[in-house]
């Protein structure tokens, strides 16, 4: 069955302008295409698919649209990635590459949210994967089990429409920093310690580097740790900037740091170049 | 020249939130750092009056001095 059909198909299953879930699995399986083909179908017809419903009084579904034609790298799926691809996924990003070396450790229960007990051993990015599946069927998730470098870099963010450092070491950062500015892609950044965060935009032309200091691995989260709250609002905030660079909304924090304070409820943007 | 220090996370400790501080003419973001006894590696970013500054900038009086530690984790 062409196209035609499907469209034809999807706008006699609409209700009014919203695509229940139900419909979308039945002409997935219906027309044998992916739940991420028919998903784009709708969305070119200008359906919206019901699960973006409460997004519509803050997105169009021509927005919605261009999120789902979106593909964003989340670099690092710890303690603000896995908020970050939770988020991303909801809102509807099309396309998520999940990069992380890791499996999950006790010692991460805390705070990453997509750490389990029975999770236990098992890579990140798989159960980001799974993780996504499970929310919006509608996403392509792309893993690579692998720890960014100045050498695998360029091959794991070619493509990207924005990229979000989720990382947990300052010098892969700066290496970060320079593909995207290399790629000339958007890189939405976060980092905690304890109480404490800081979010930026580095936009293609801009260095942050000047935020991460002179050097080491890591900062002051050697020391004050990461408690359960931190990531979850910084990987917010992240989220919201991501969004609003794949849509050219509102003001990102190109060129300027928001650094936060939650133990005082402080929240300073201050300028950098 | 009384210059305004404020310091975030961790360099508080033993130290202080936020002060006037008097330094003689000529002083730099080094020049305070260095009275301070705060490490360099212990240093993220400085802001002067909002924007960022490397440890040679000159200072002057009235200027809010912001030293931040640095931040890695995810």
């Amino acid at each position: 069955m062409d196209a035609s059909e499907l469209c034809a198909f999807l706008r006699s299953r609409a209700e009014g302008d919203l695509l229940p879930l139900e419909a979308q699995s039945e002409a997935v399986r219906r027309f044998g295409r992916s739940f991420a083909e028919v998903e784009g179908s709708a969305l070119e017809s200008g359906l919206l698919p019901l699960r973006y419903r409460r997004n519509r009084e803050t997105l169009s579904t021509e927005e919605q649209l261009r999120l789902f034609r979106s593909r964003v790298a989340v670099i690092g799926c710890g303690g603000l990635g896995g908020y970050v691809v939770e988020e991303a996924a909801r809102v509807g990003v099309g396309t998520l590459v999940l990069v992380d070396p890791d499996v999950f450790e006790e010692h991460n229960l805390n705070r990453q949210l997509l750490s389990s007990v029975d999770g236990l051993g098992r890579p990140k990015v798989d159960a980001g994967r799974e993780r996504v599946a499970c929310i919006n069927p509608a996403v392509t998730v792309v893993t690579h089990r692998a720890a960014l470098s100045e050498e695998n870099g360029r091959q794991l963010l070619a493509g990207s429409s924005a990229v979000v450092d989720a990382l947990d070491s300052i010098d892969t950062r700066r290496a970060l920093s320079s593909i995207c500015r290399e790629l000339e892609v958007p890189l939405v950044h976060g980092a905690i310690a304890g109480w404490y965060g800081q979010v930026t935009v580095q936009m293609p032309g801009k260095d942050l580097s000047a935020l991460l200091g002179s050097g080491r691995g890591k900062g002051v989260e050697q020391k004050l740790g990461n408690p359960s709250f931190t990531p979850a609002a910084i990987a917010s905030l992240q989220a919201a900037e991501l969004v609003k660079v794949l849509l050219g909304r509102g003001t990102p924090l190109a060129g300027r740091a928001l650094l936060v304070n939650l133990l005082d409820m402080e929240f300073e943007r201050l300028r950098y170049e | 020249m009384v210059v305004t220090v404020r310091l975030f996370a961790t360099l508080q400790e033993g130290r202080f939130v936020e002060a006037p501080r008097d330094y003689a003419l000529g002083a730099s973001v080094g020049t305070i750092v260095d009275d301070l006894r705060i490490p360099q590696d212990d240093i993220g970013v400085v802001f002067v009056n909002g924007r960022n500054a490397e440890l040679d900038r000159v200072v002057s009086a009235g200027d809010v001095v912001s030293i931040f530690p640095p931040i890695g984790g995810g």
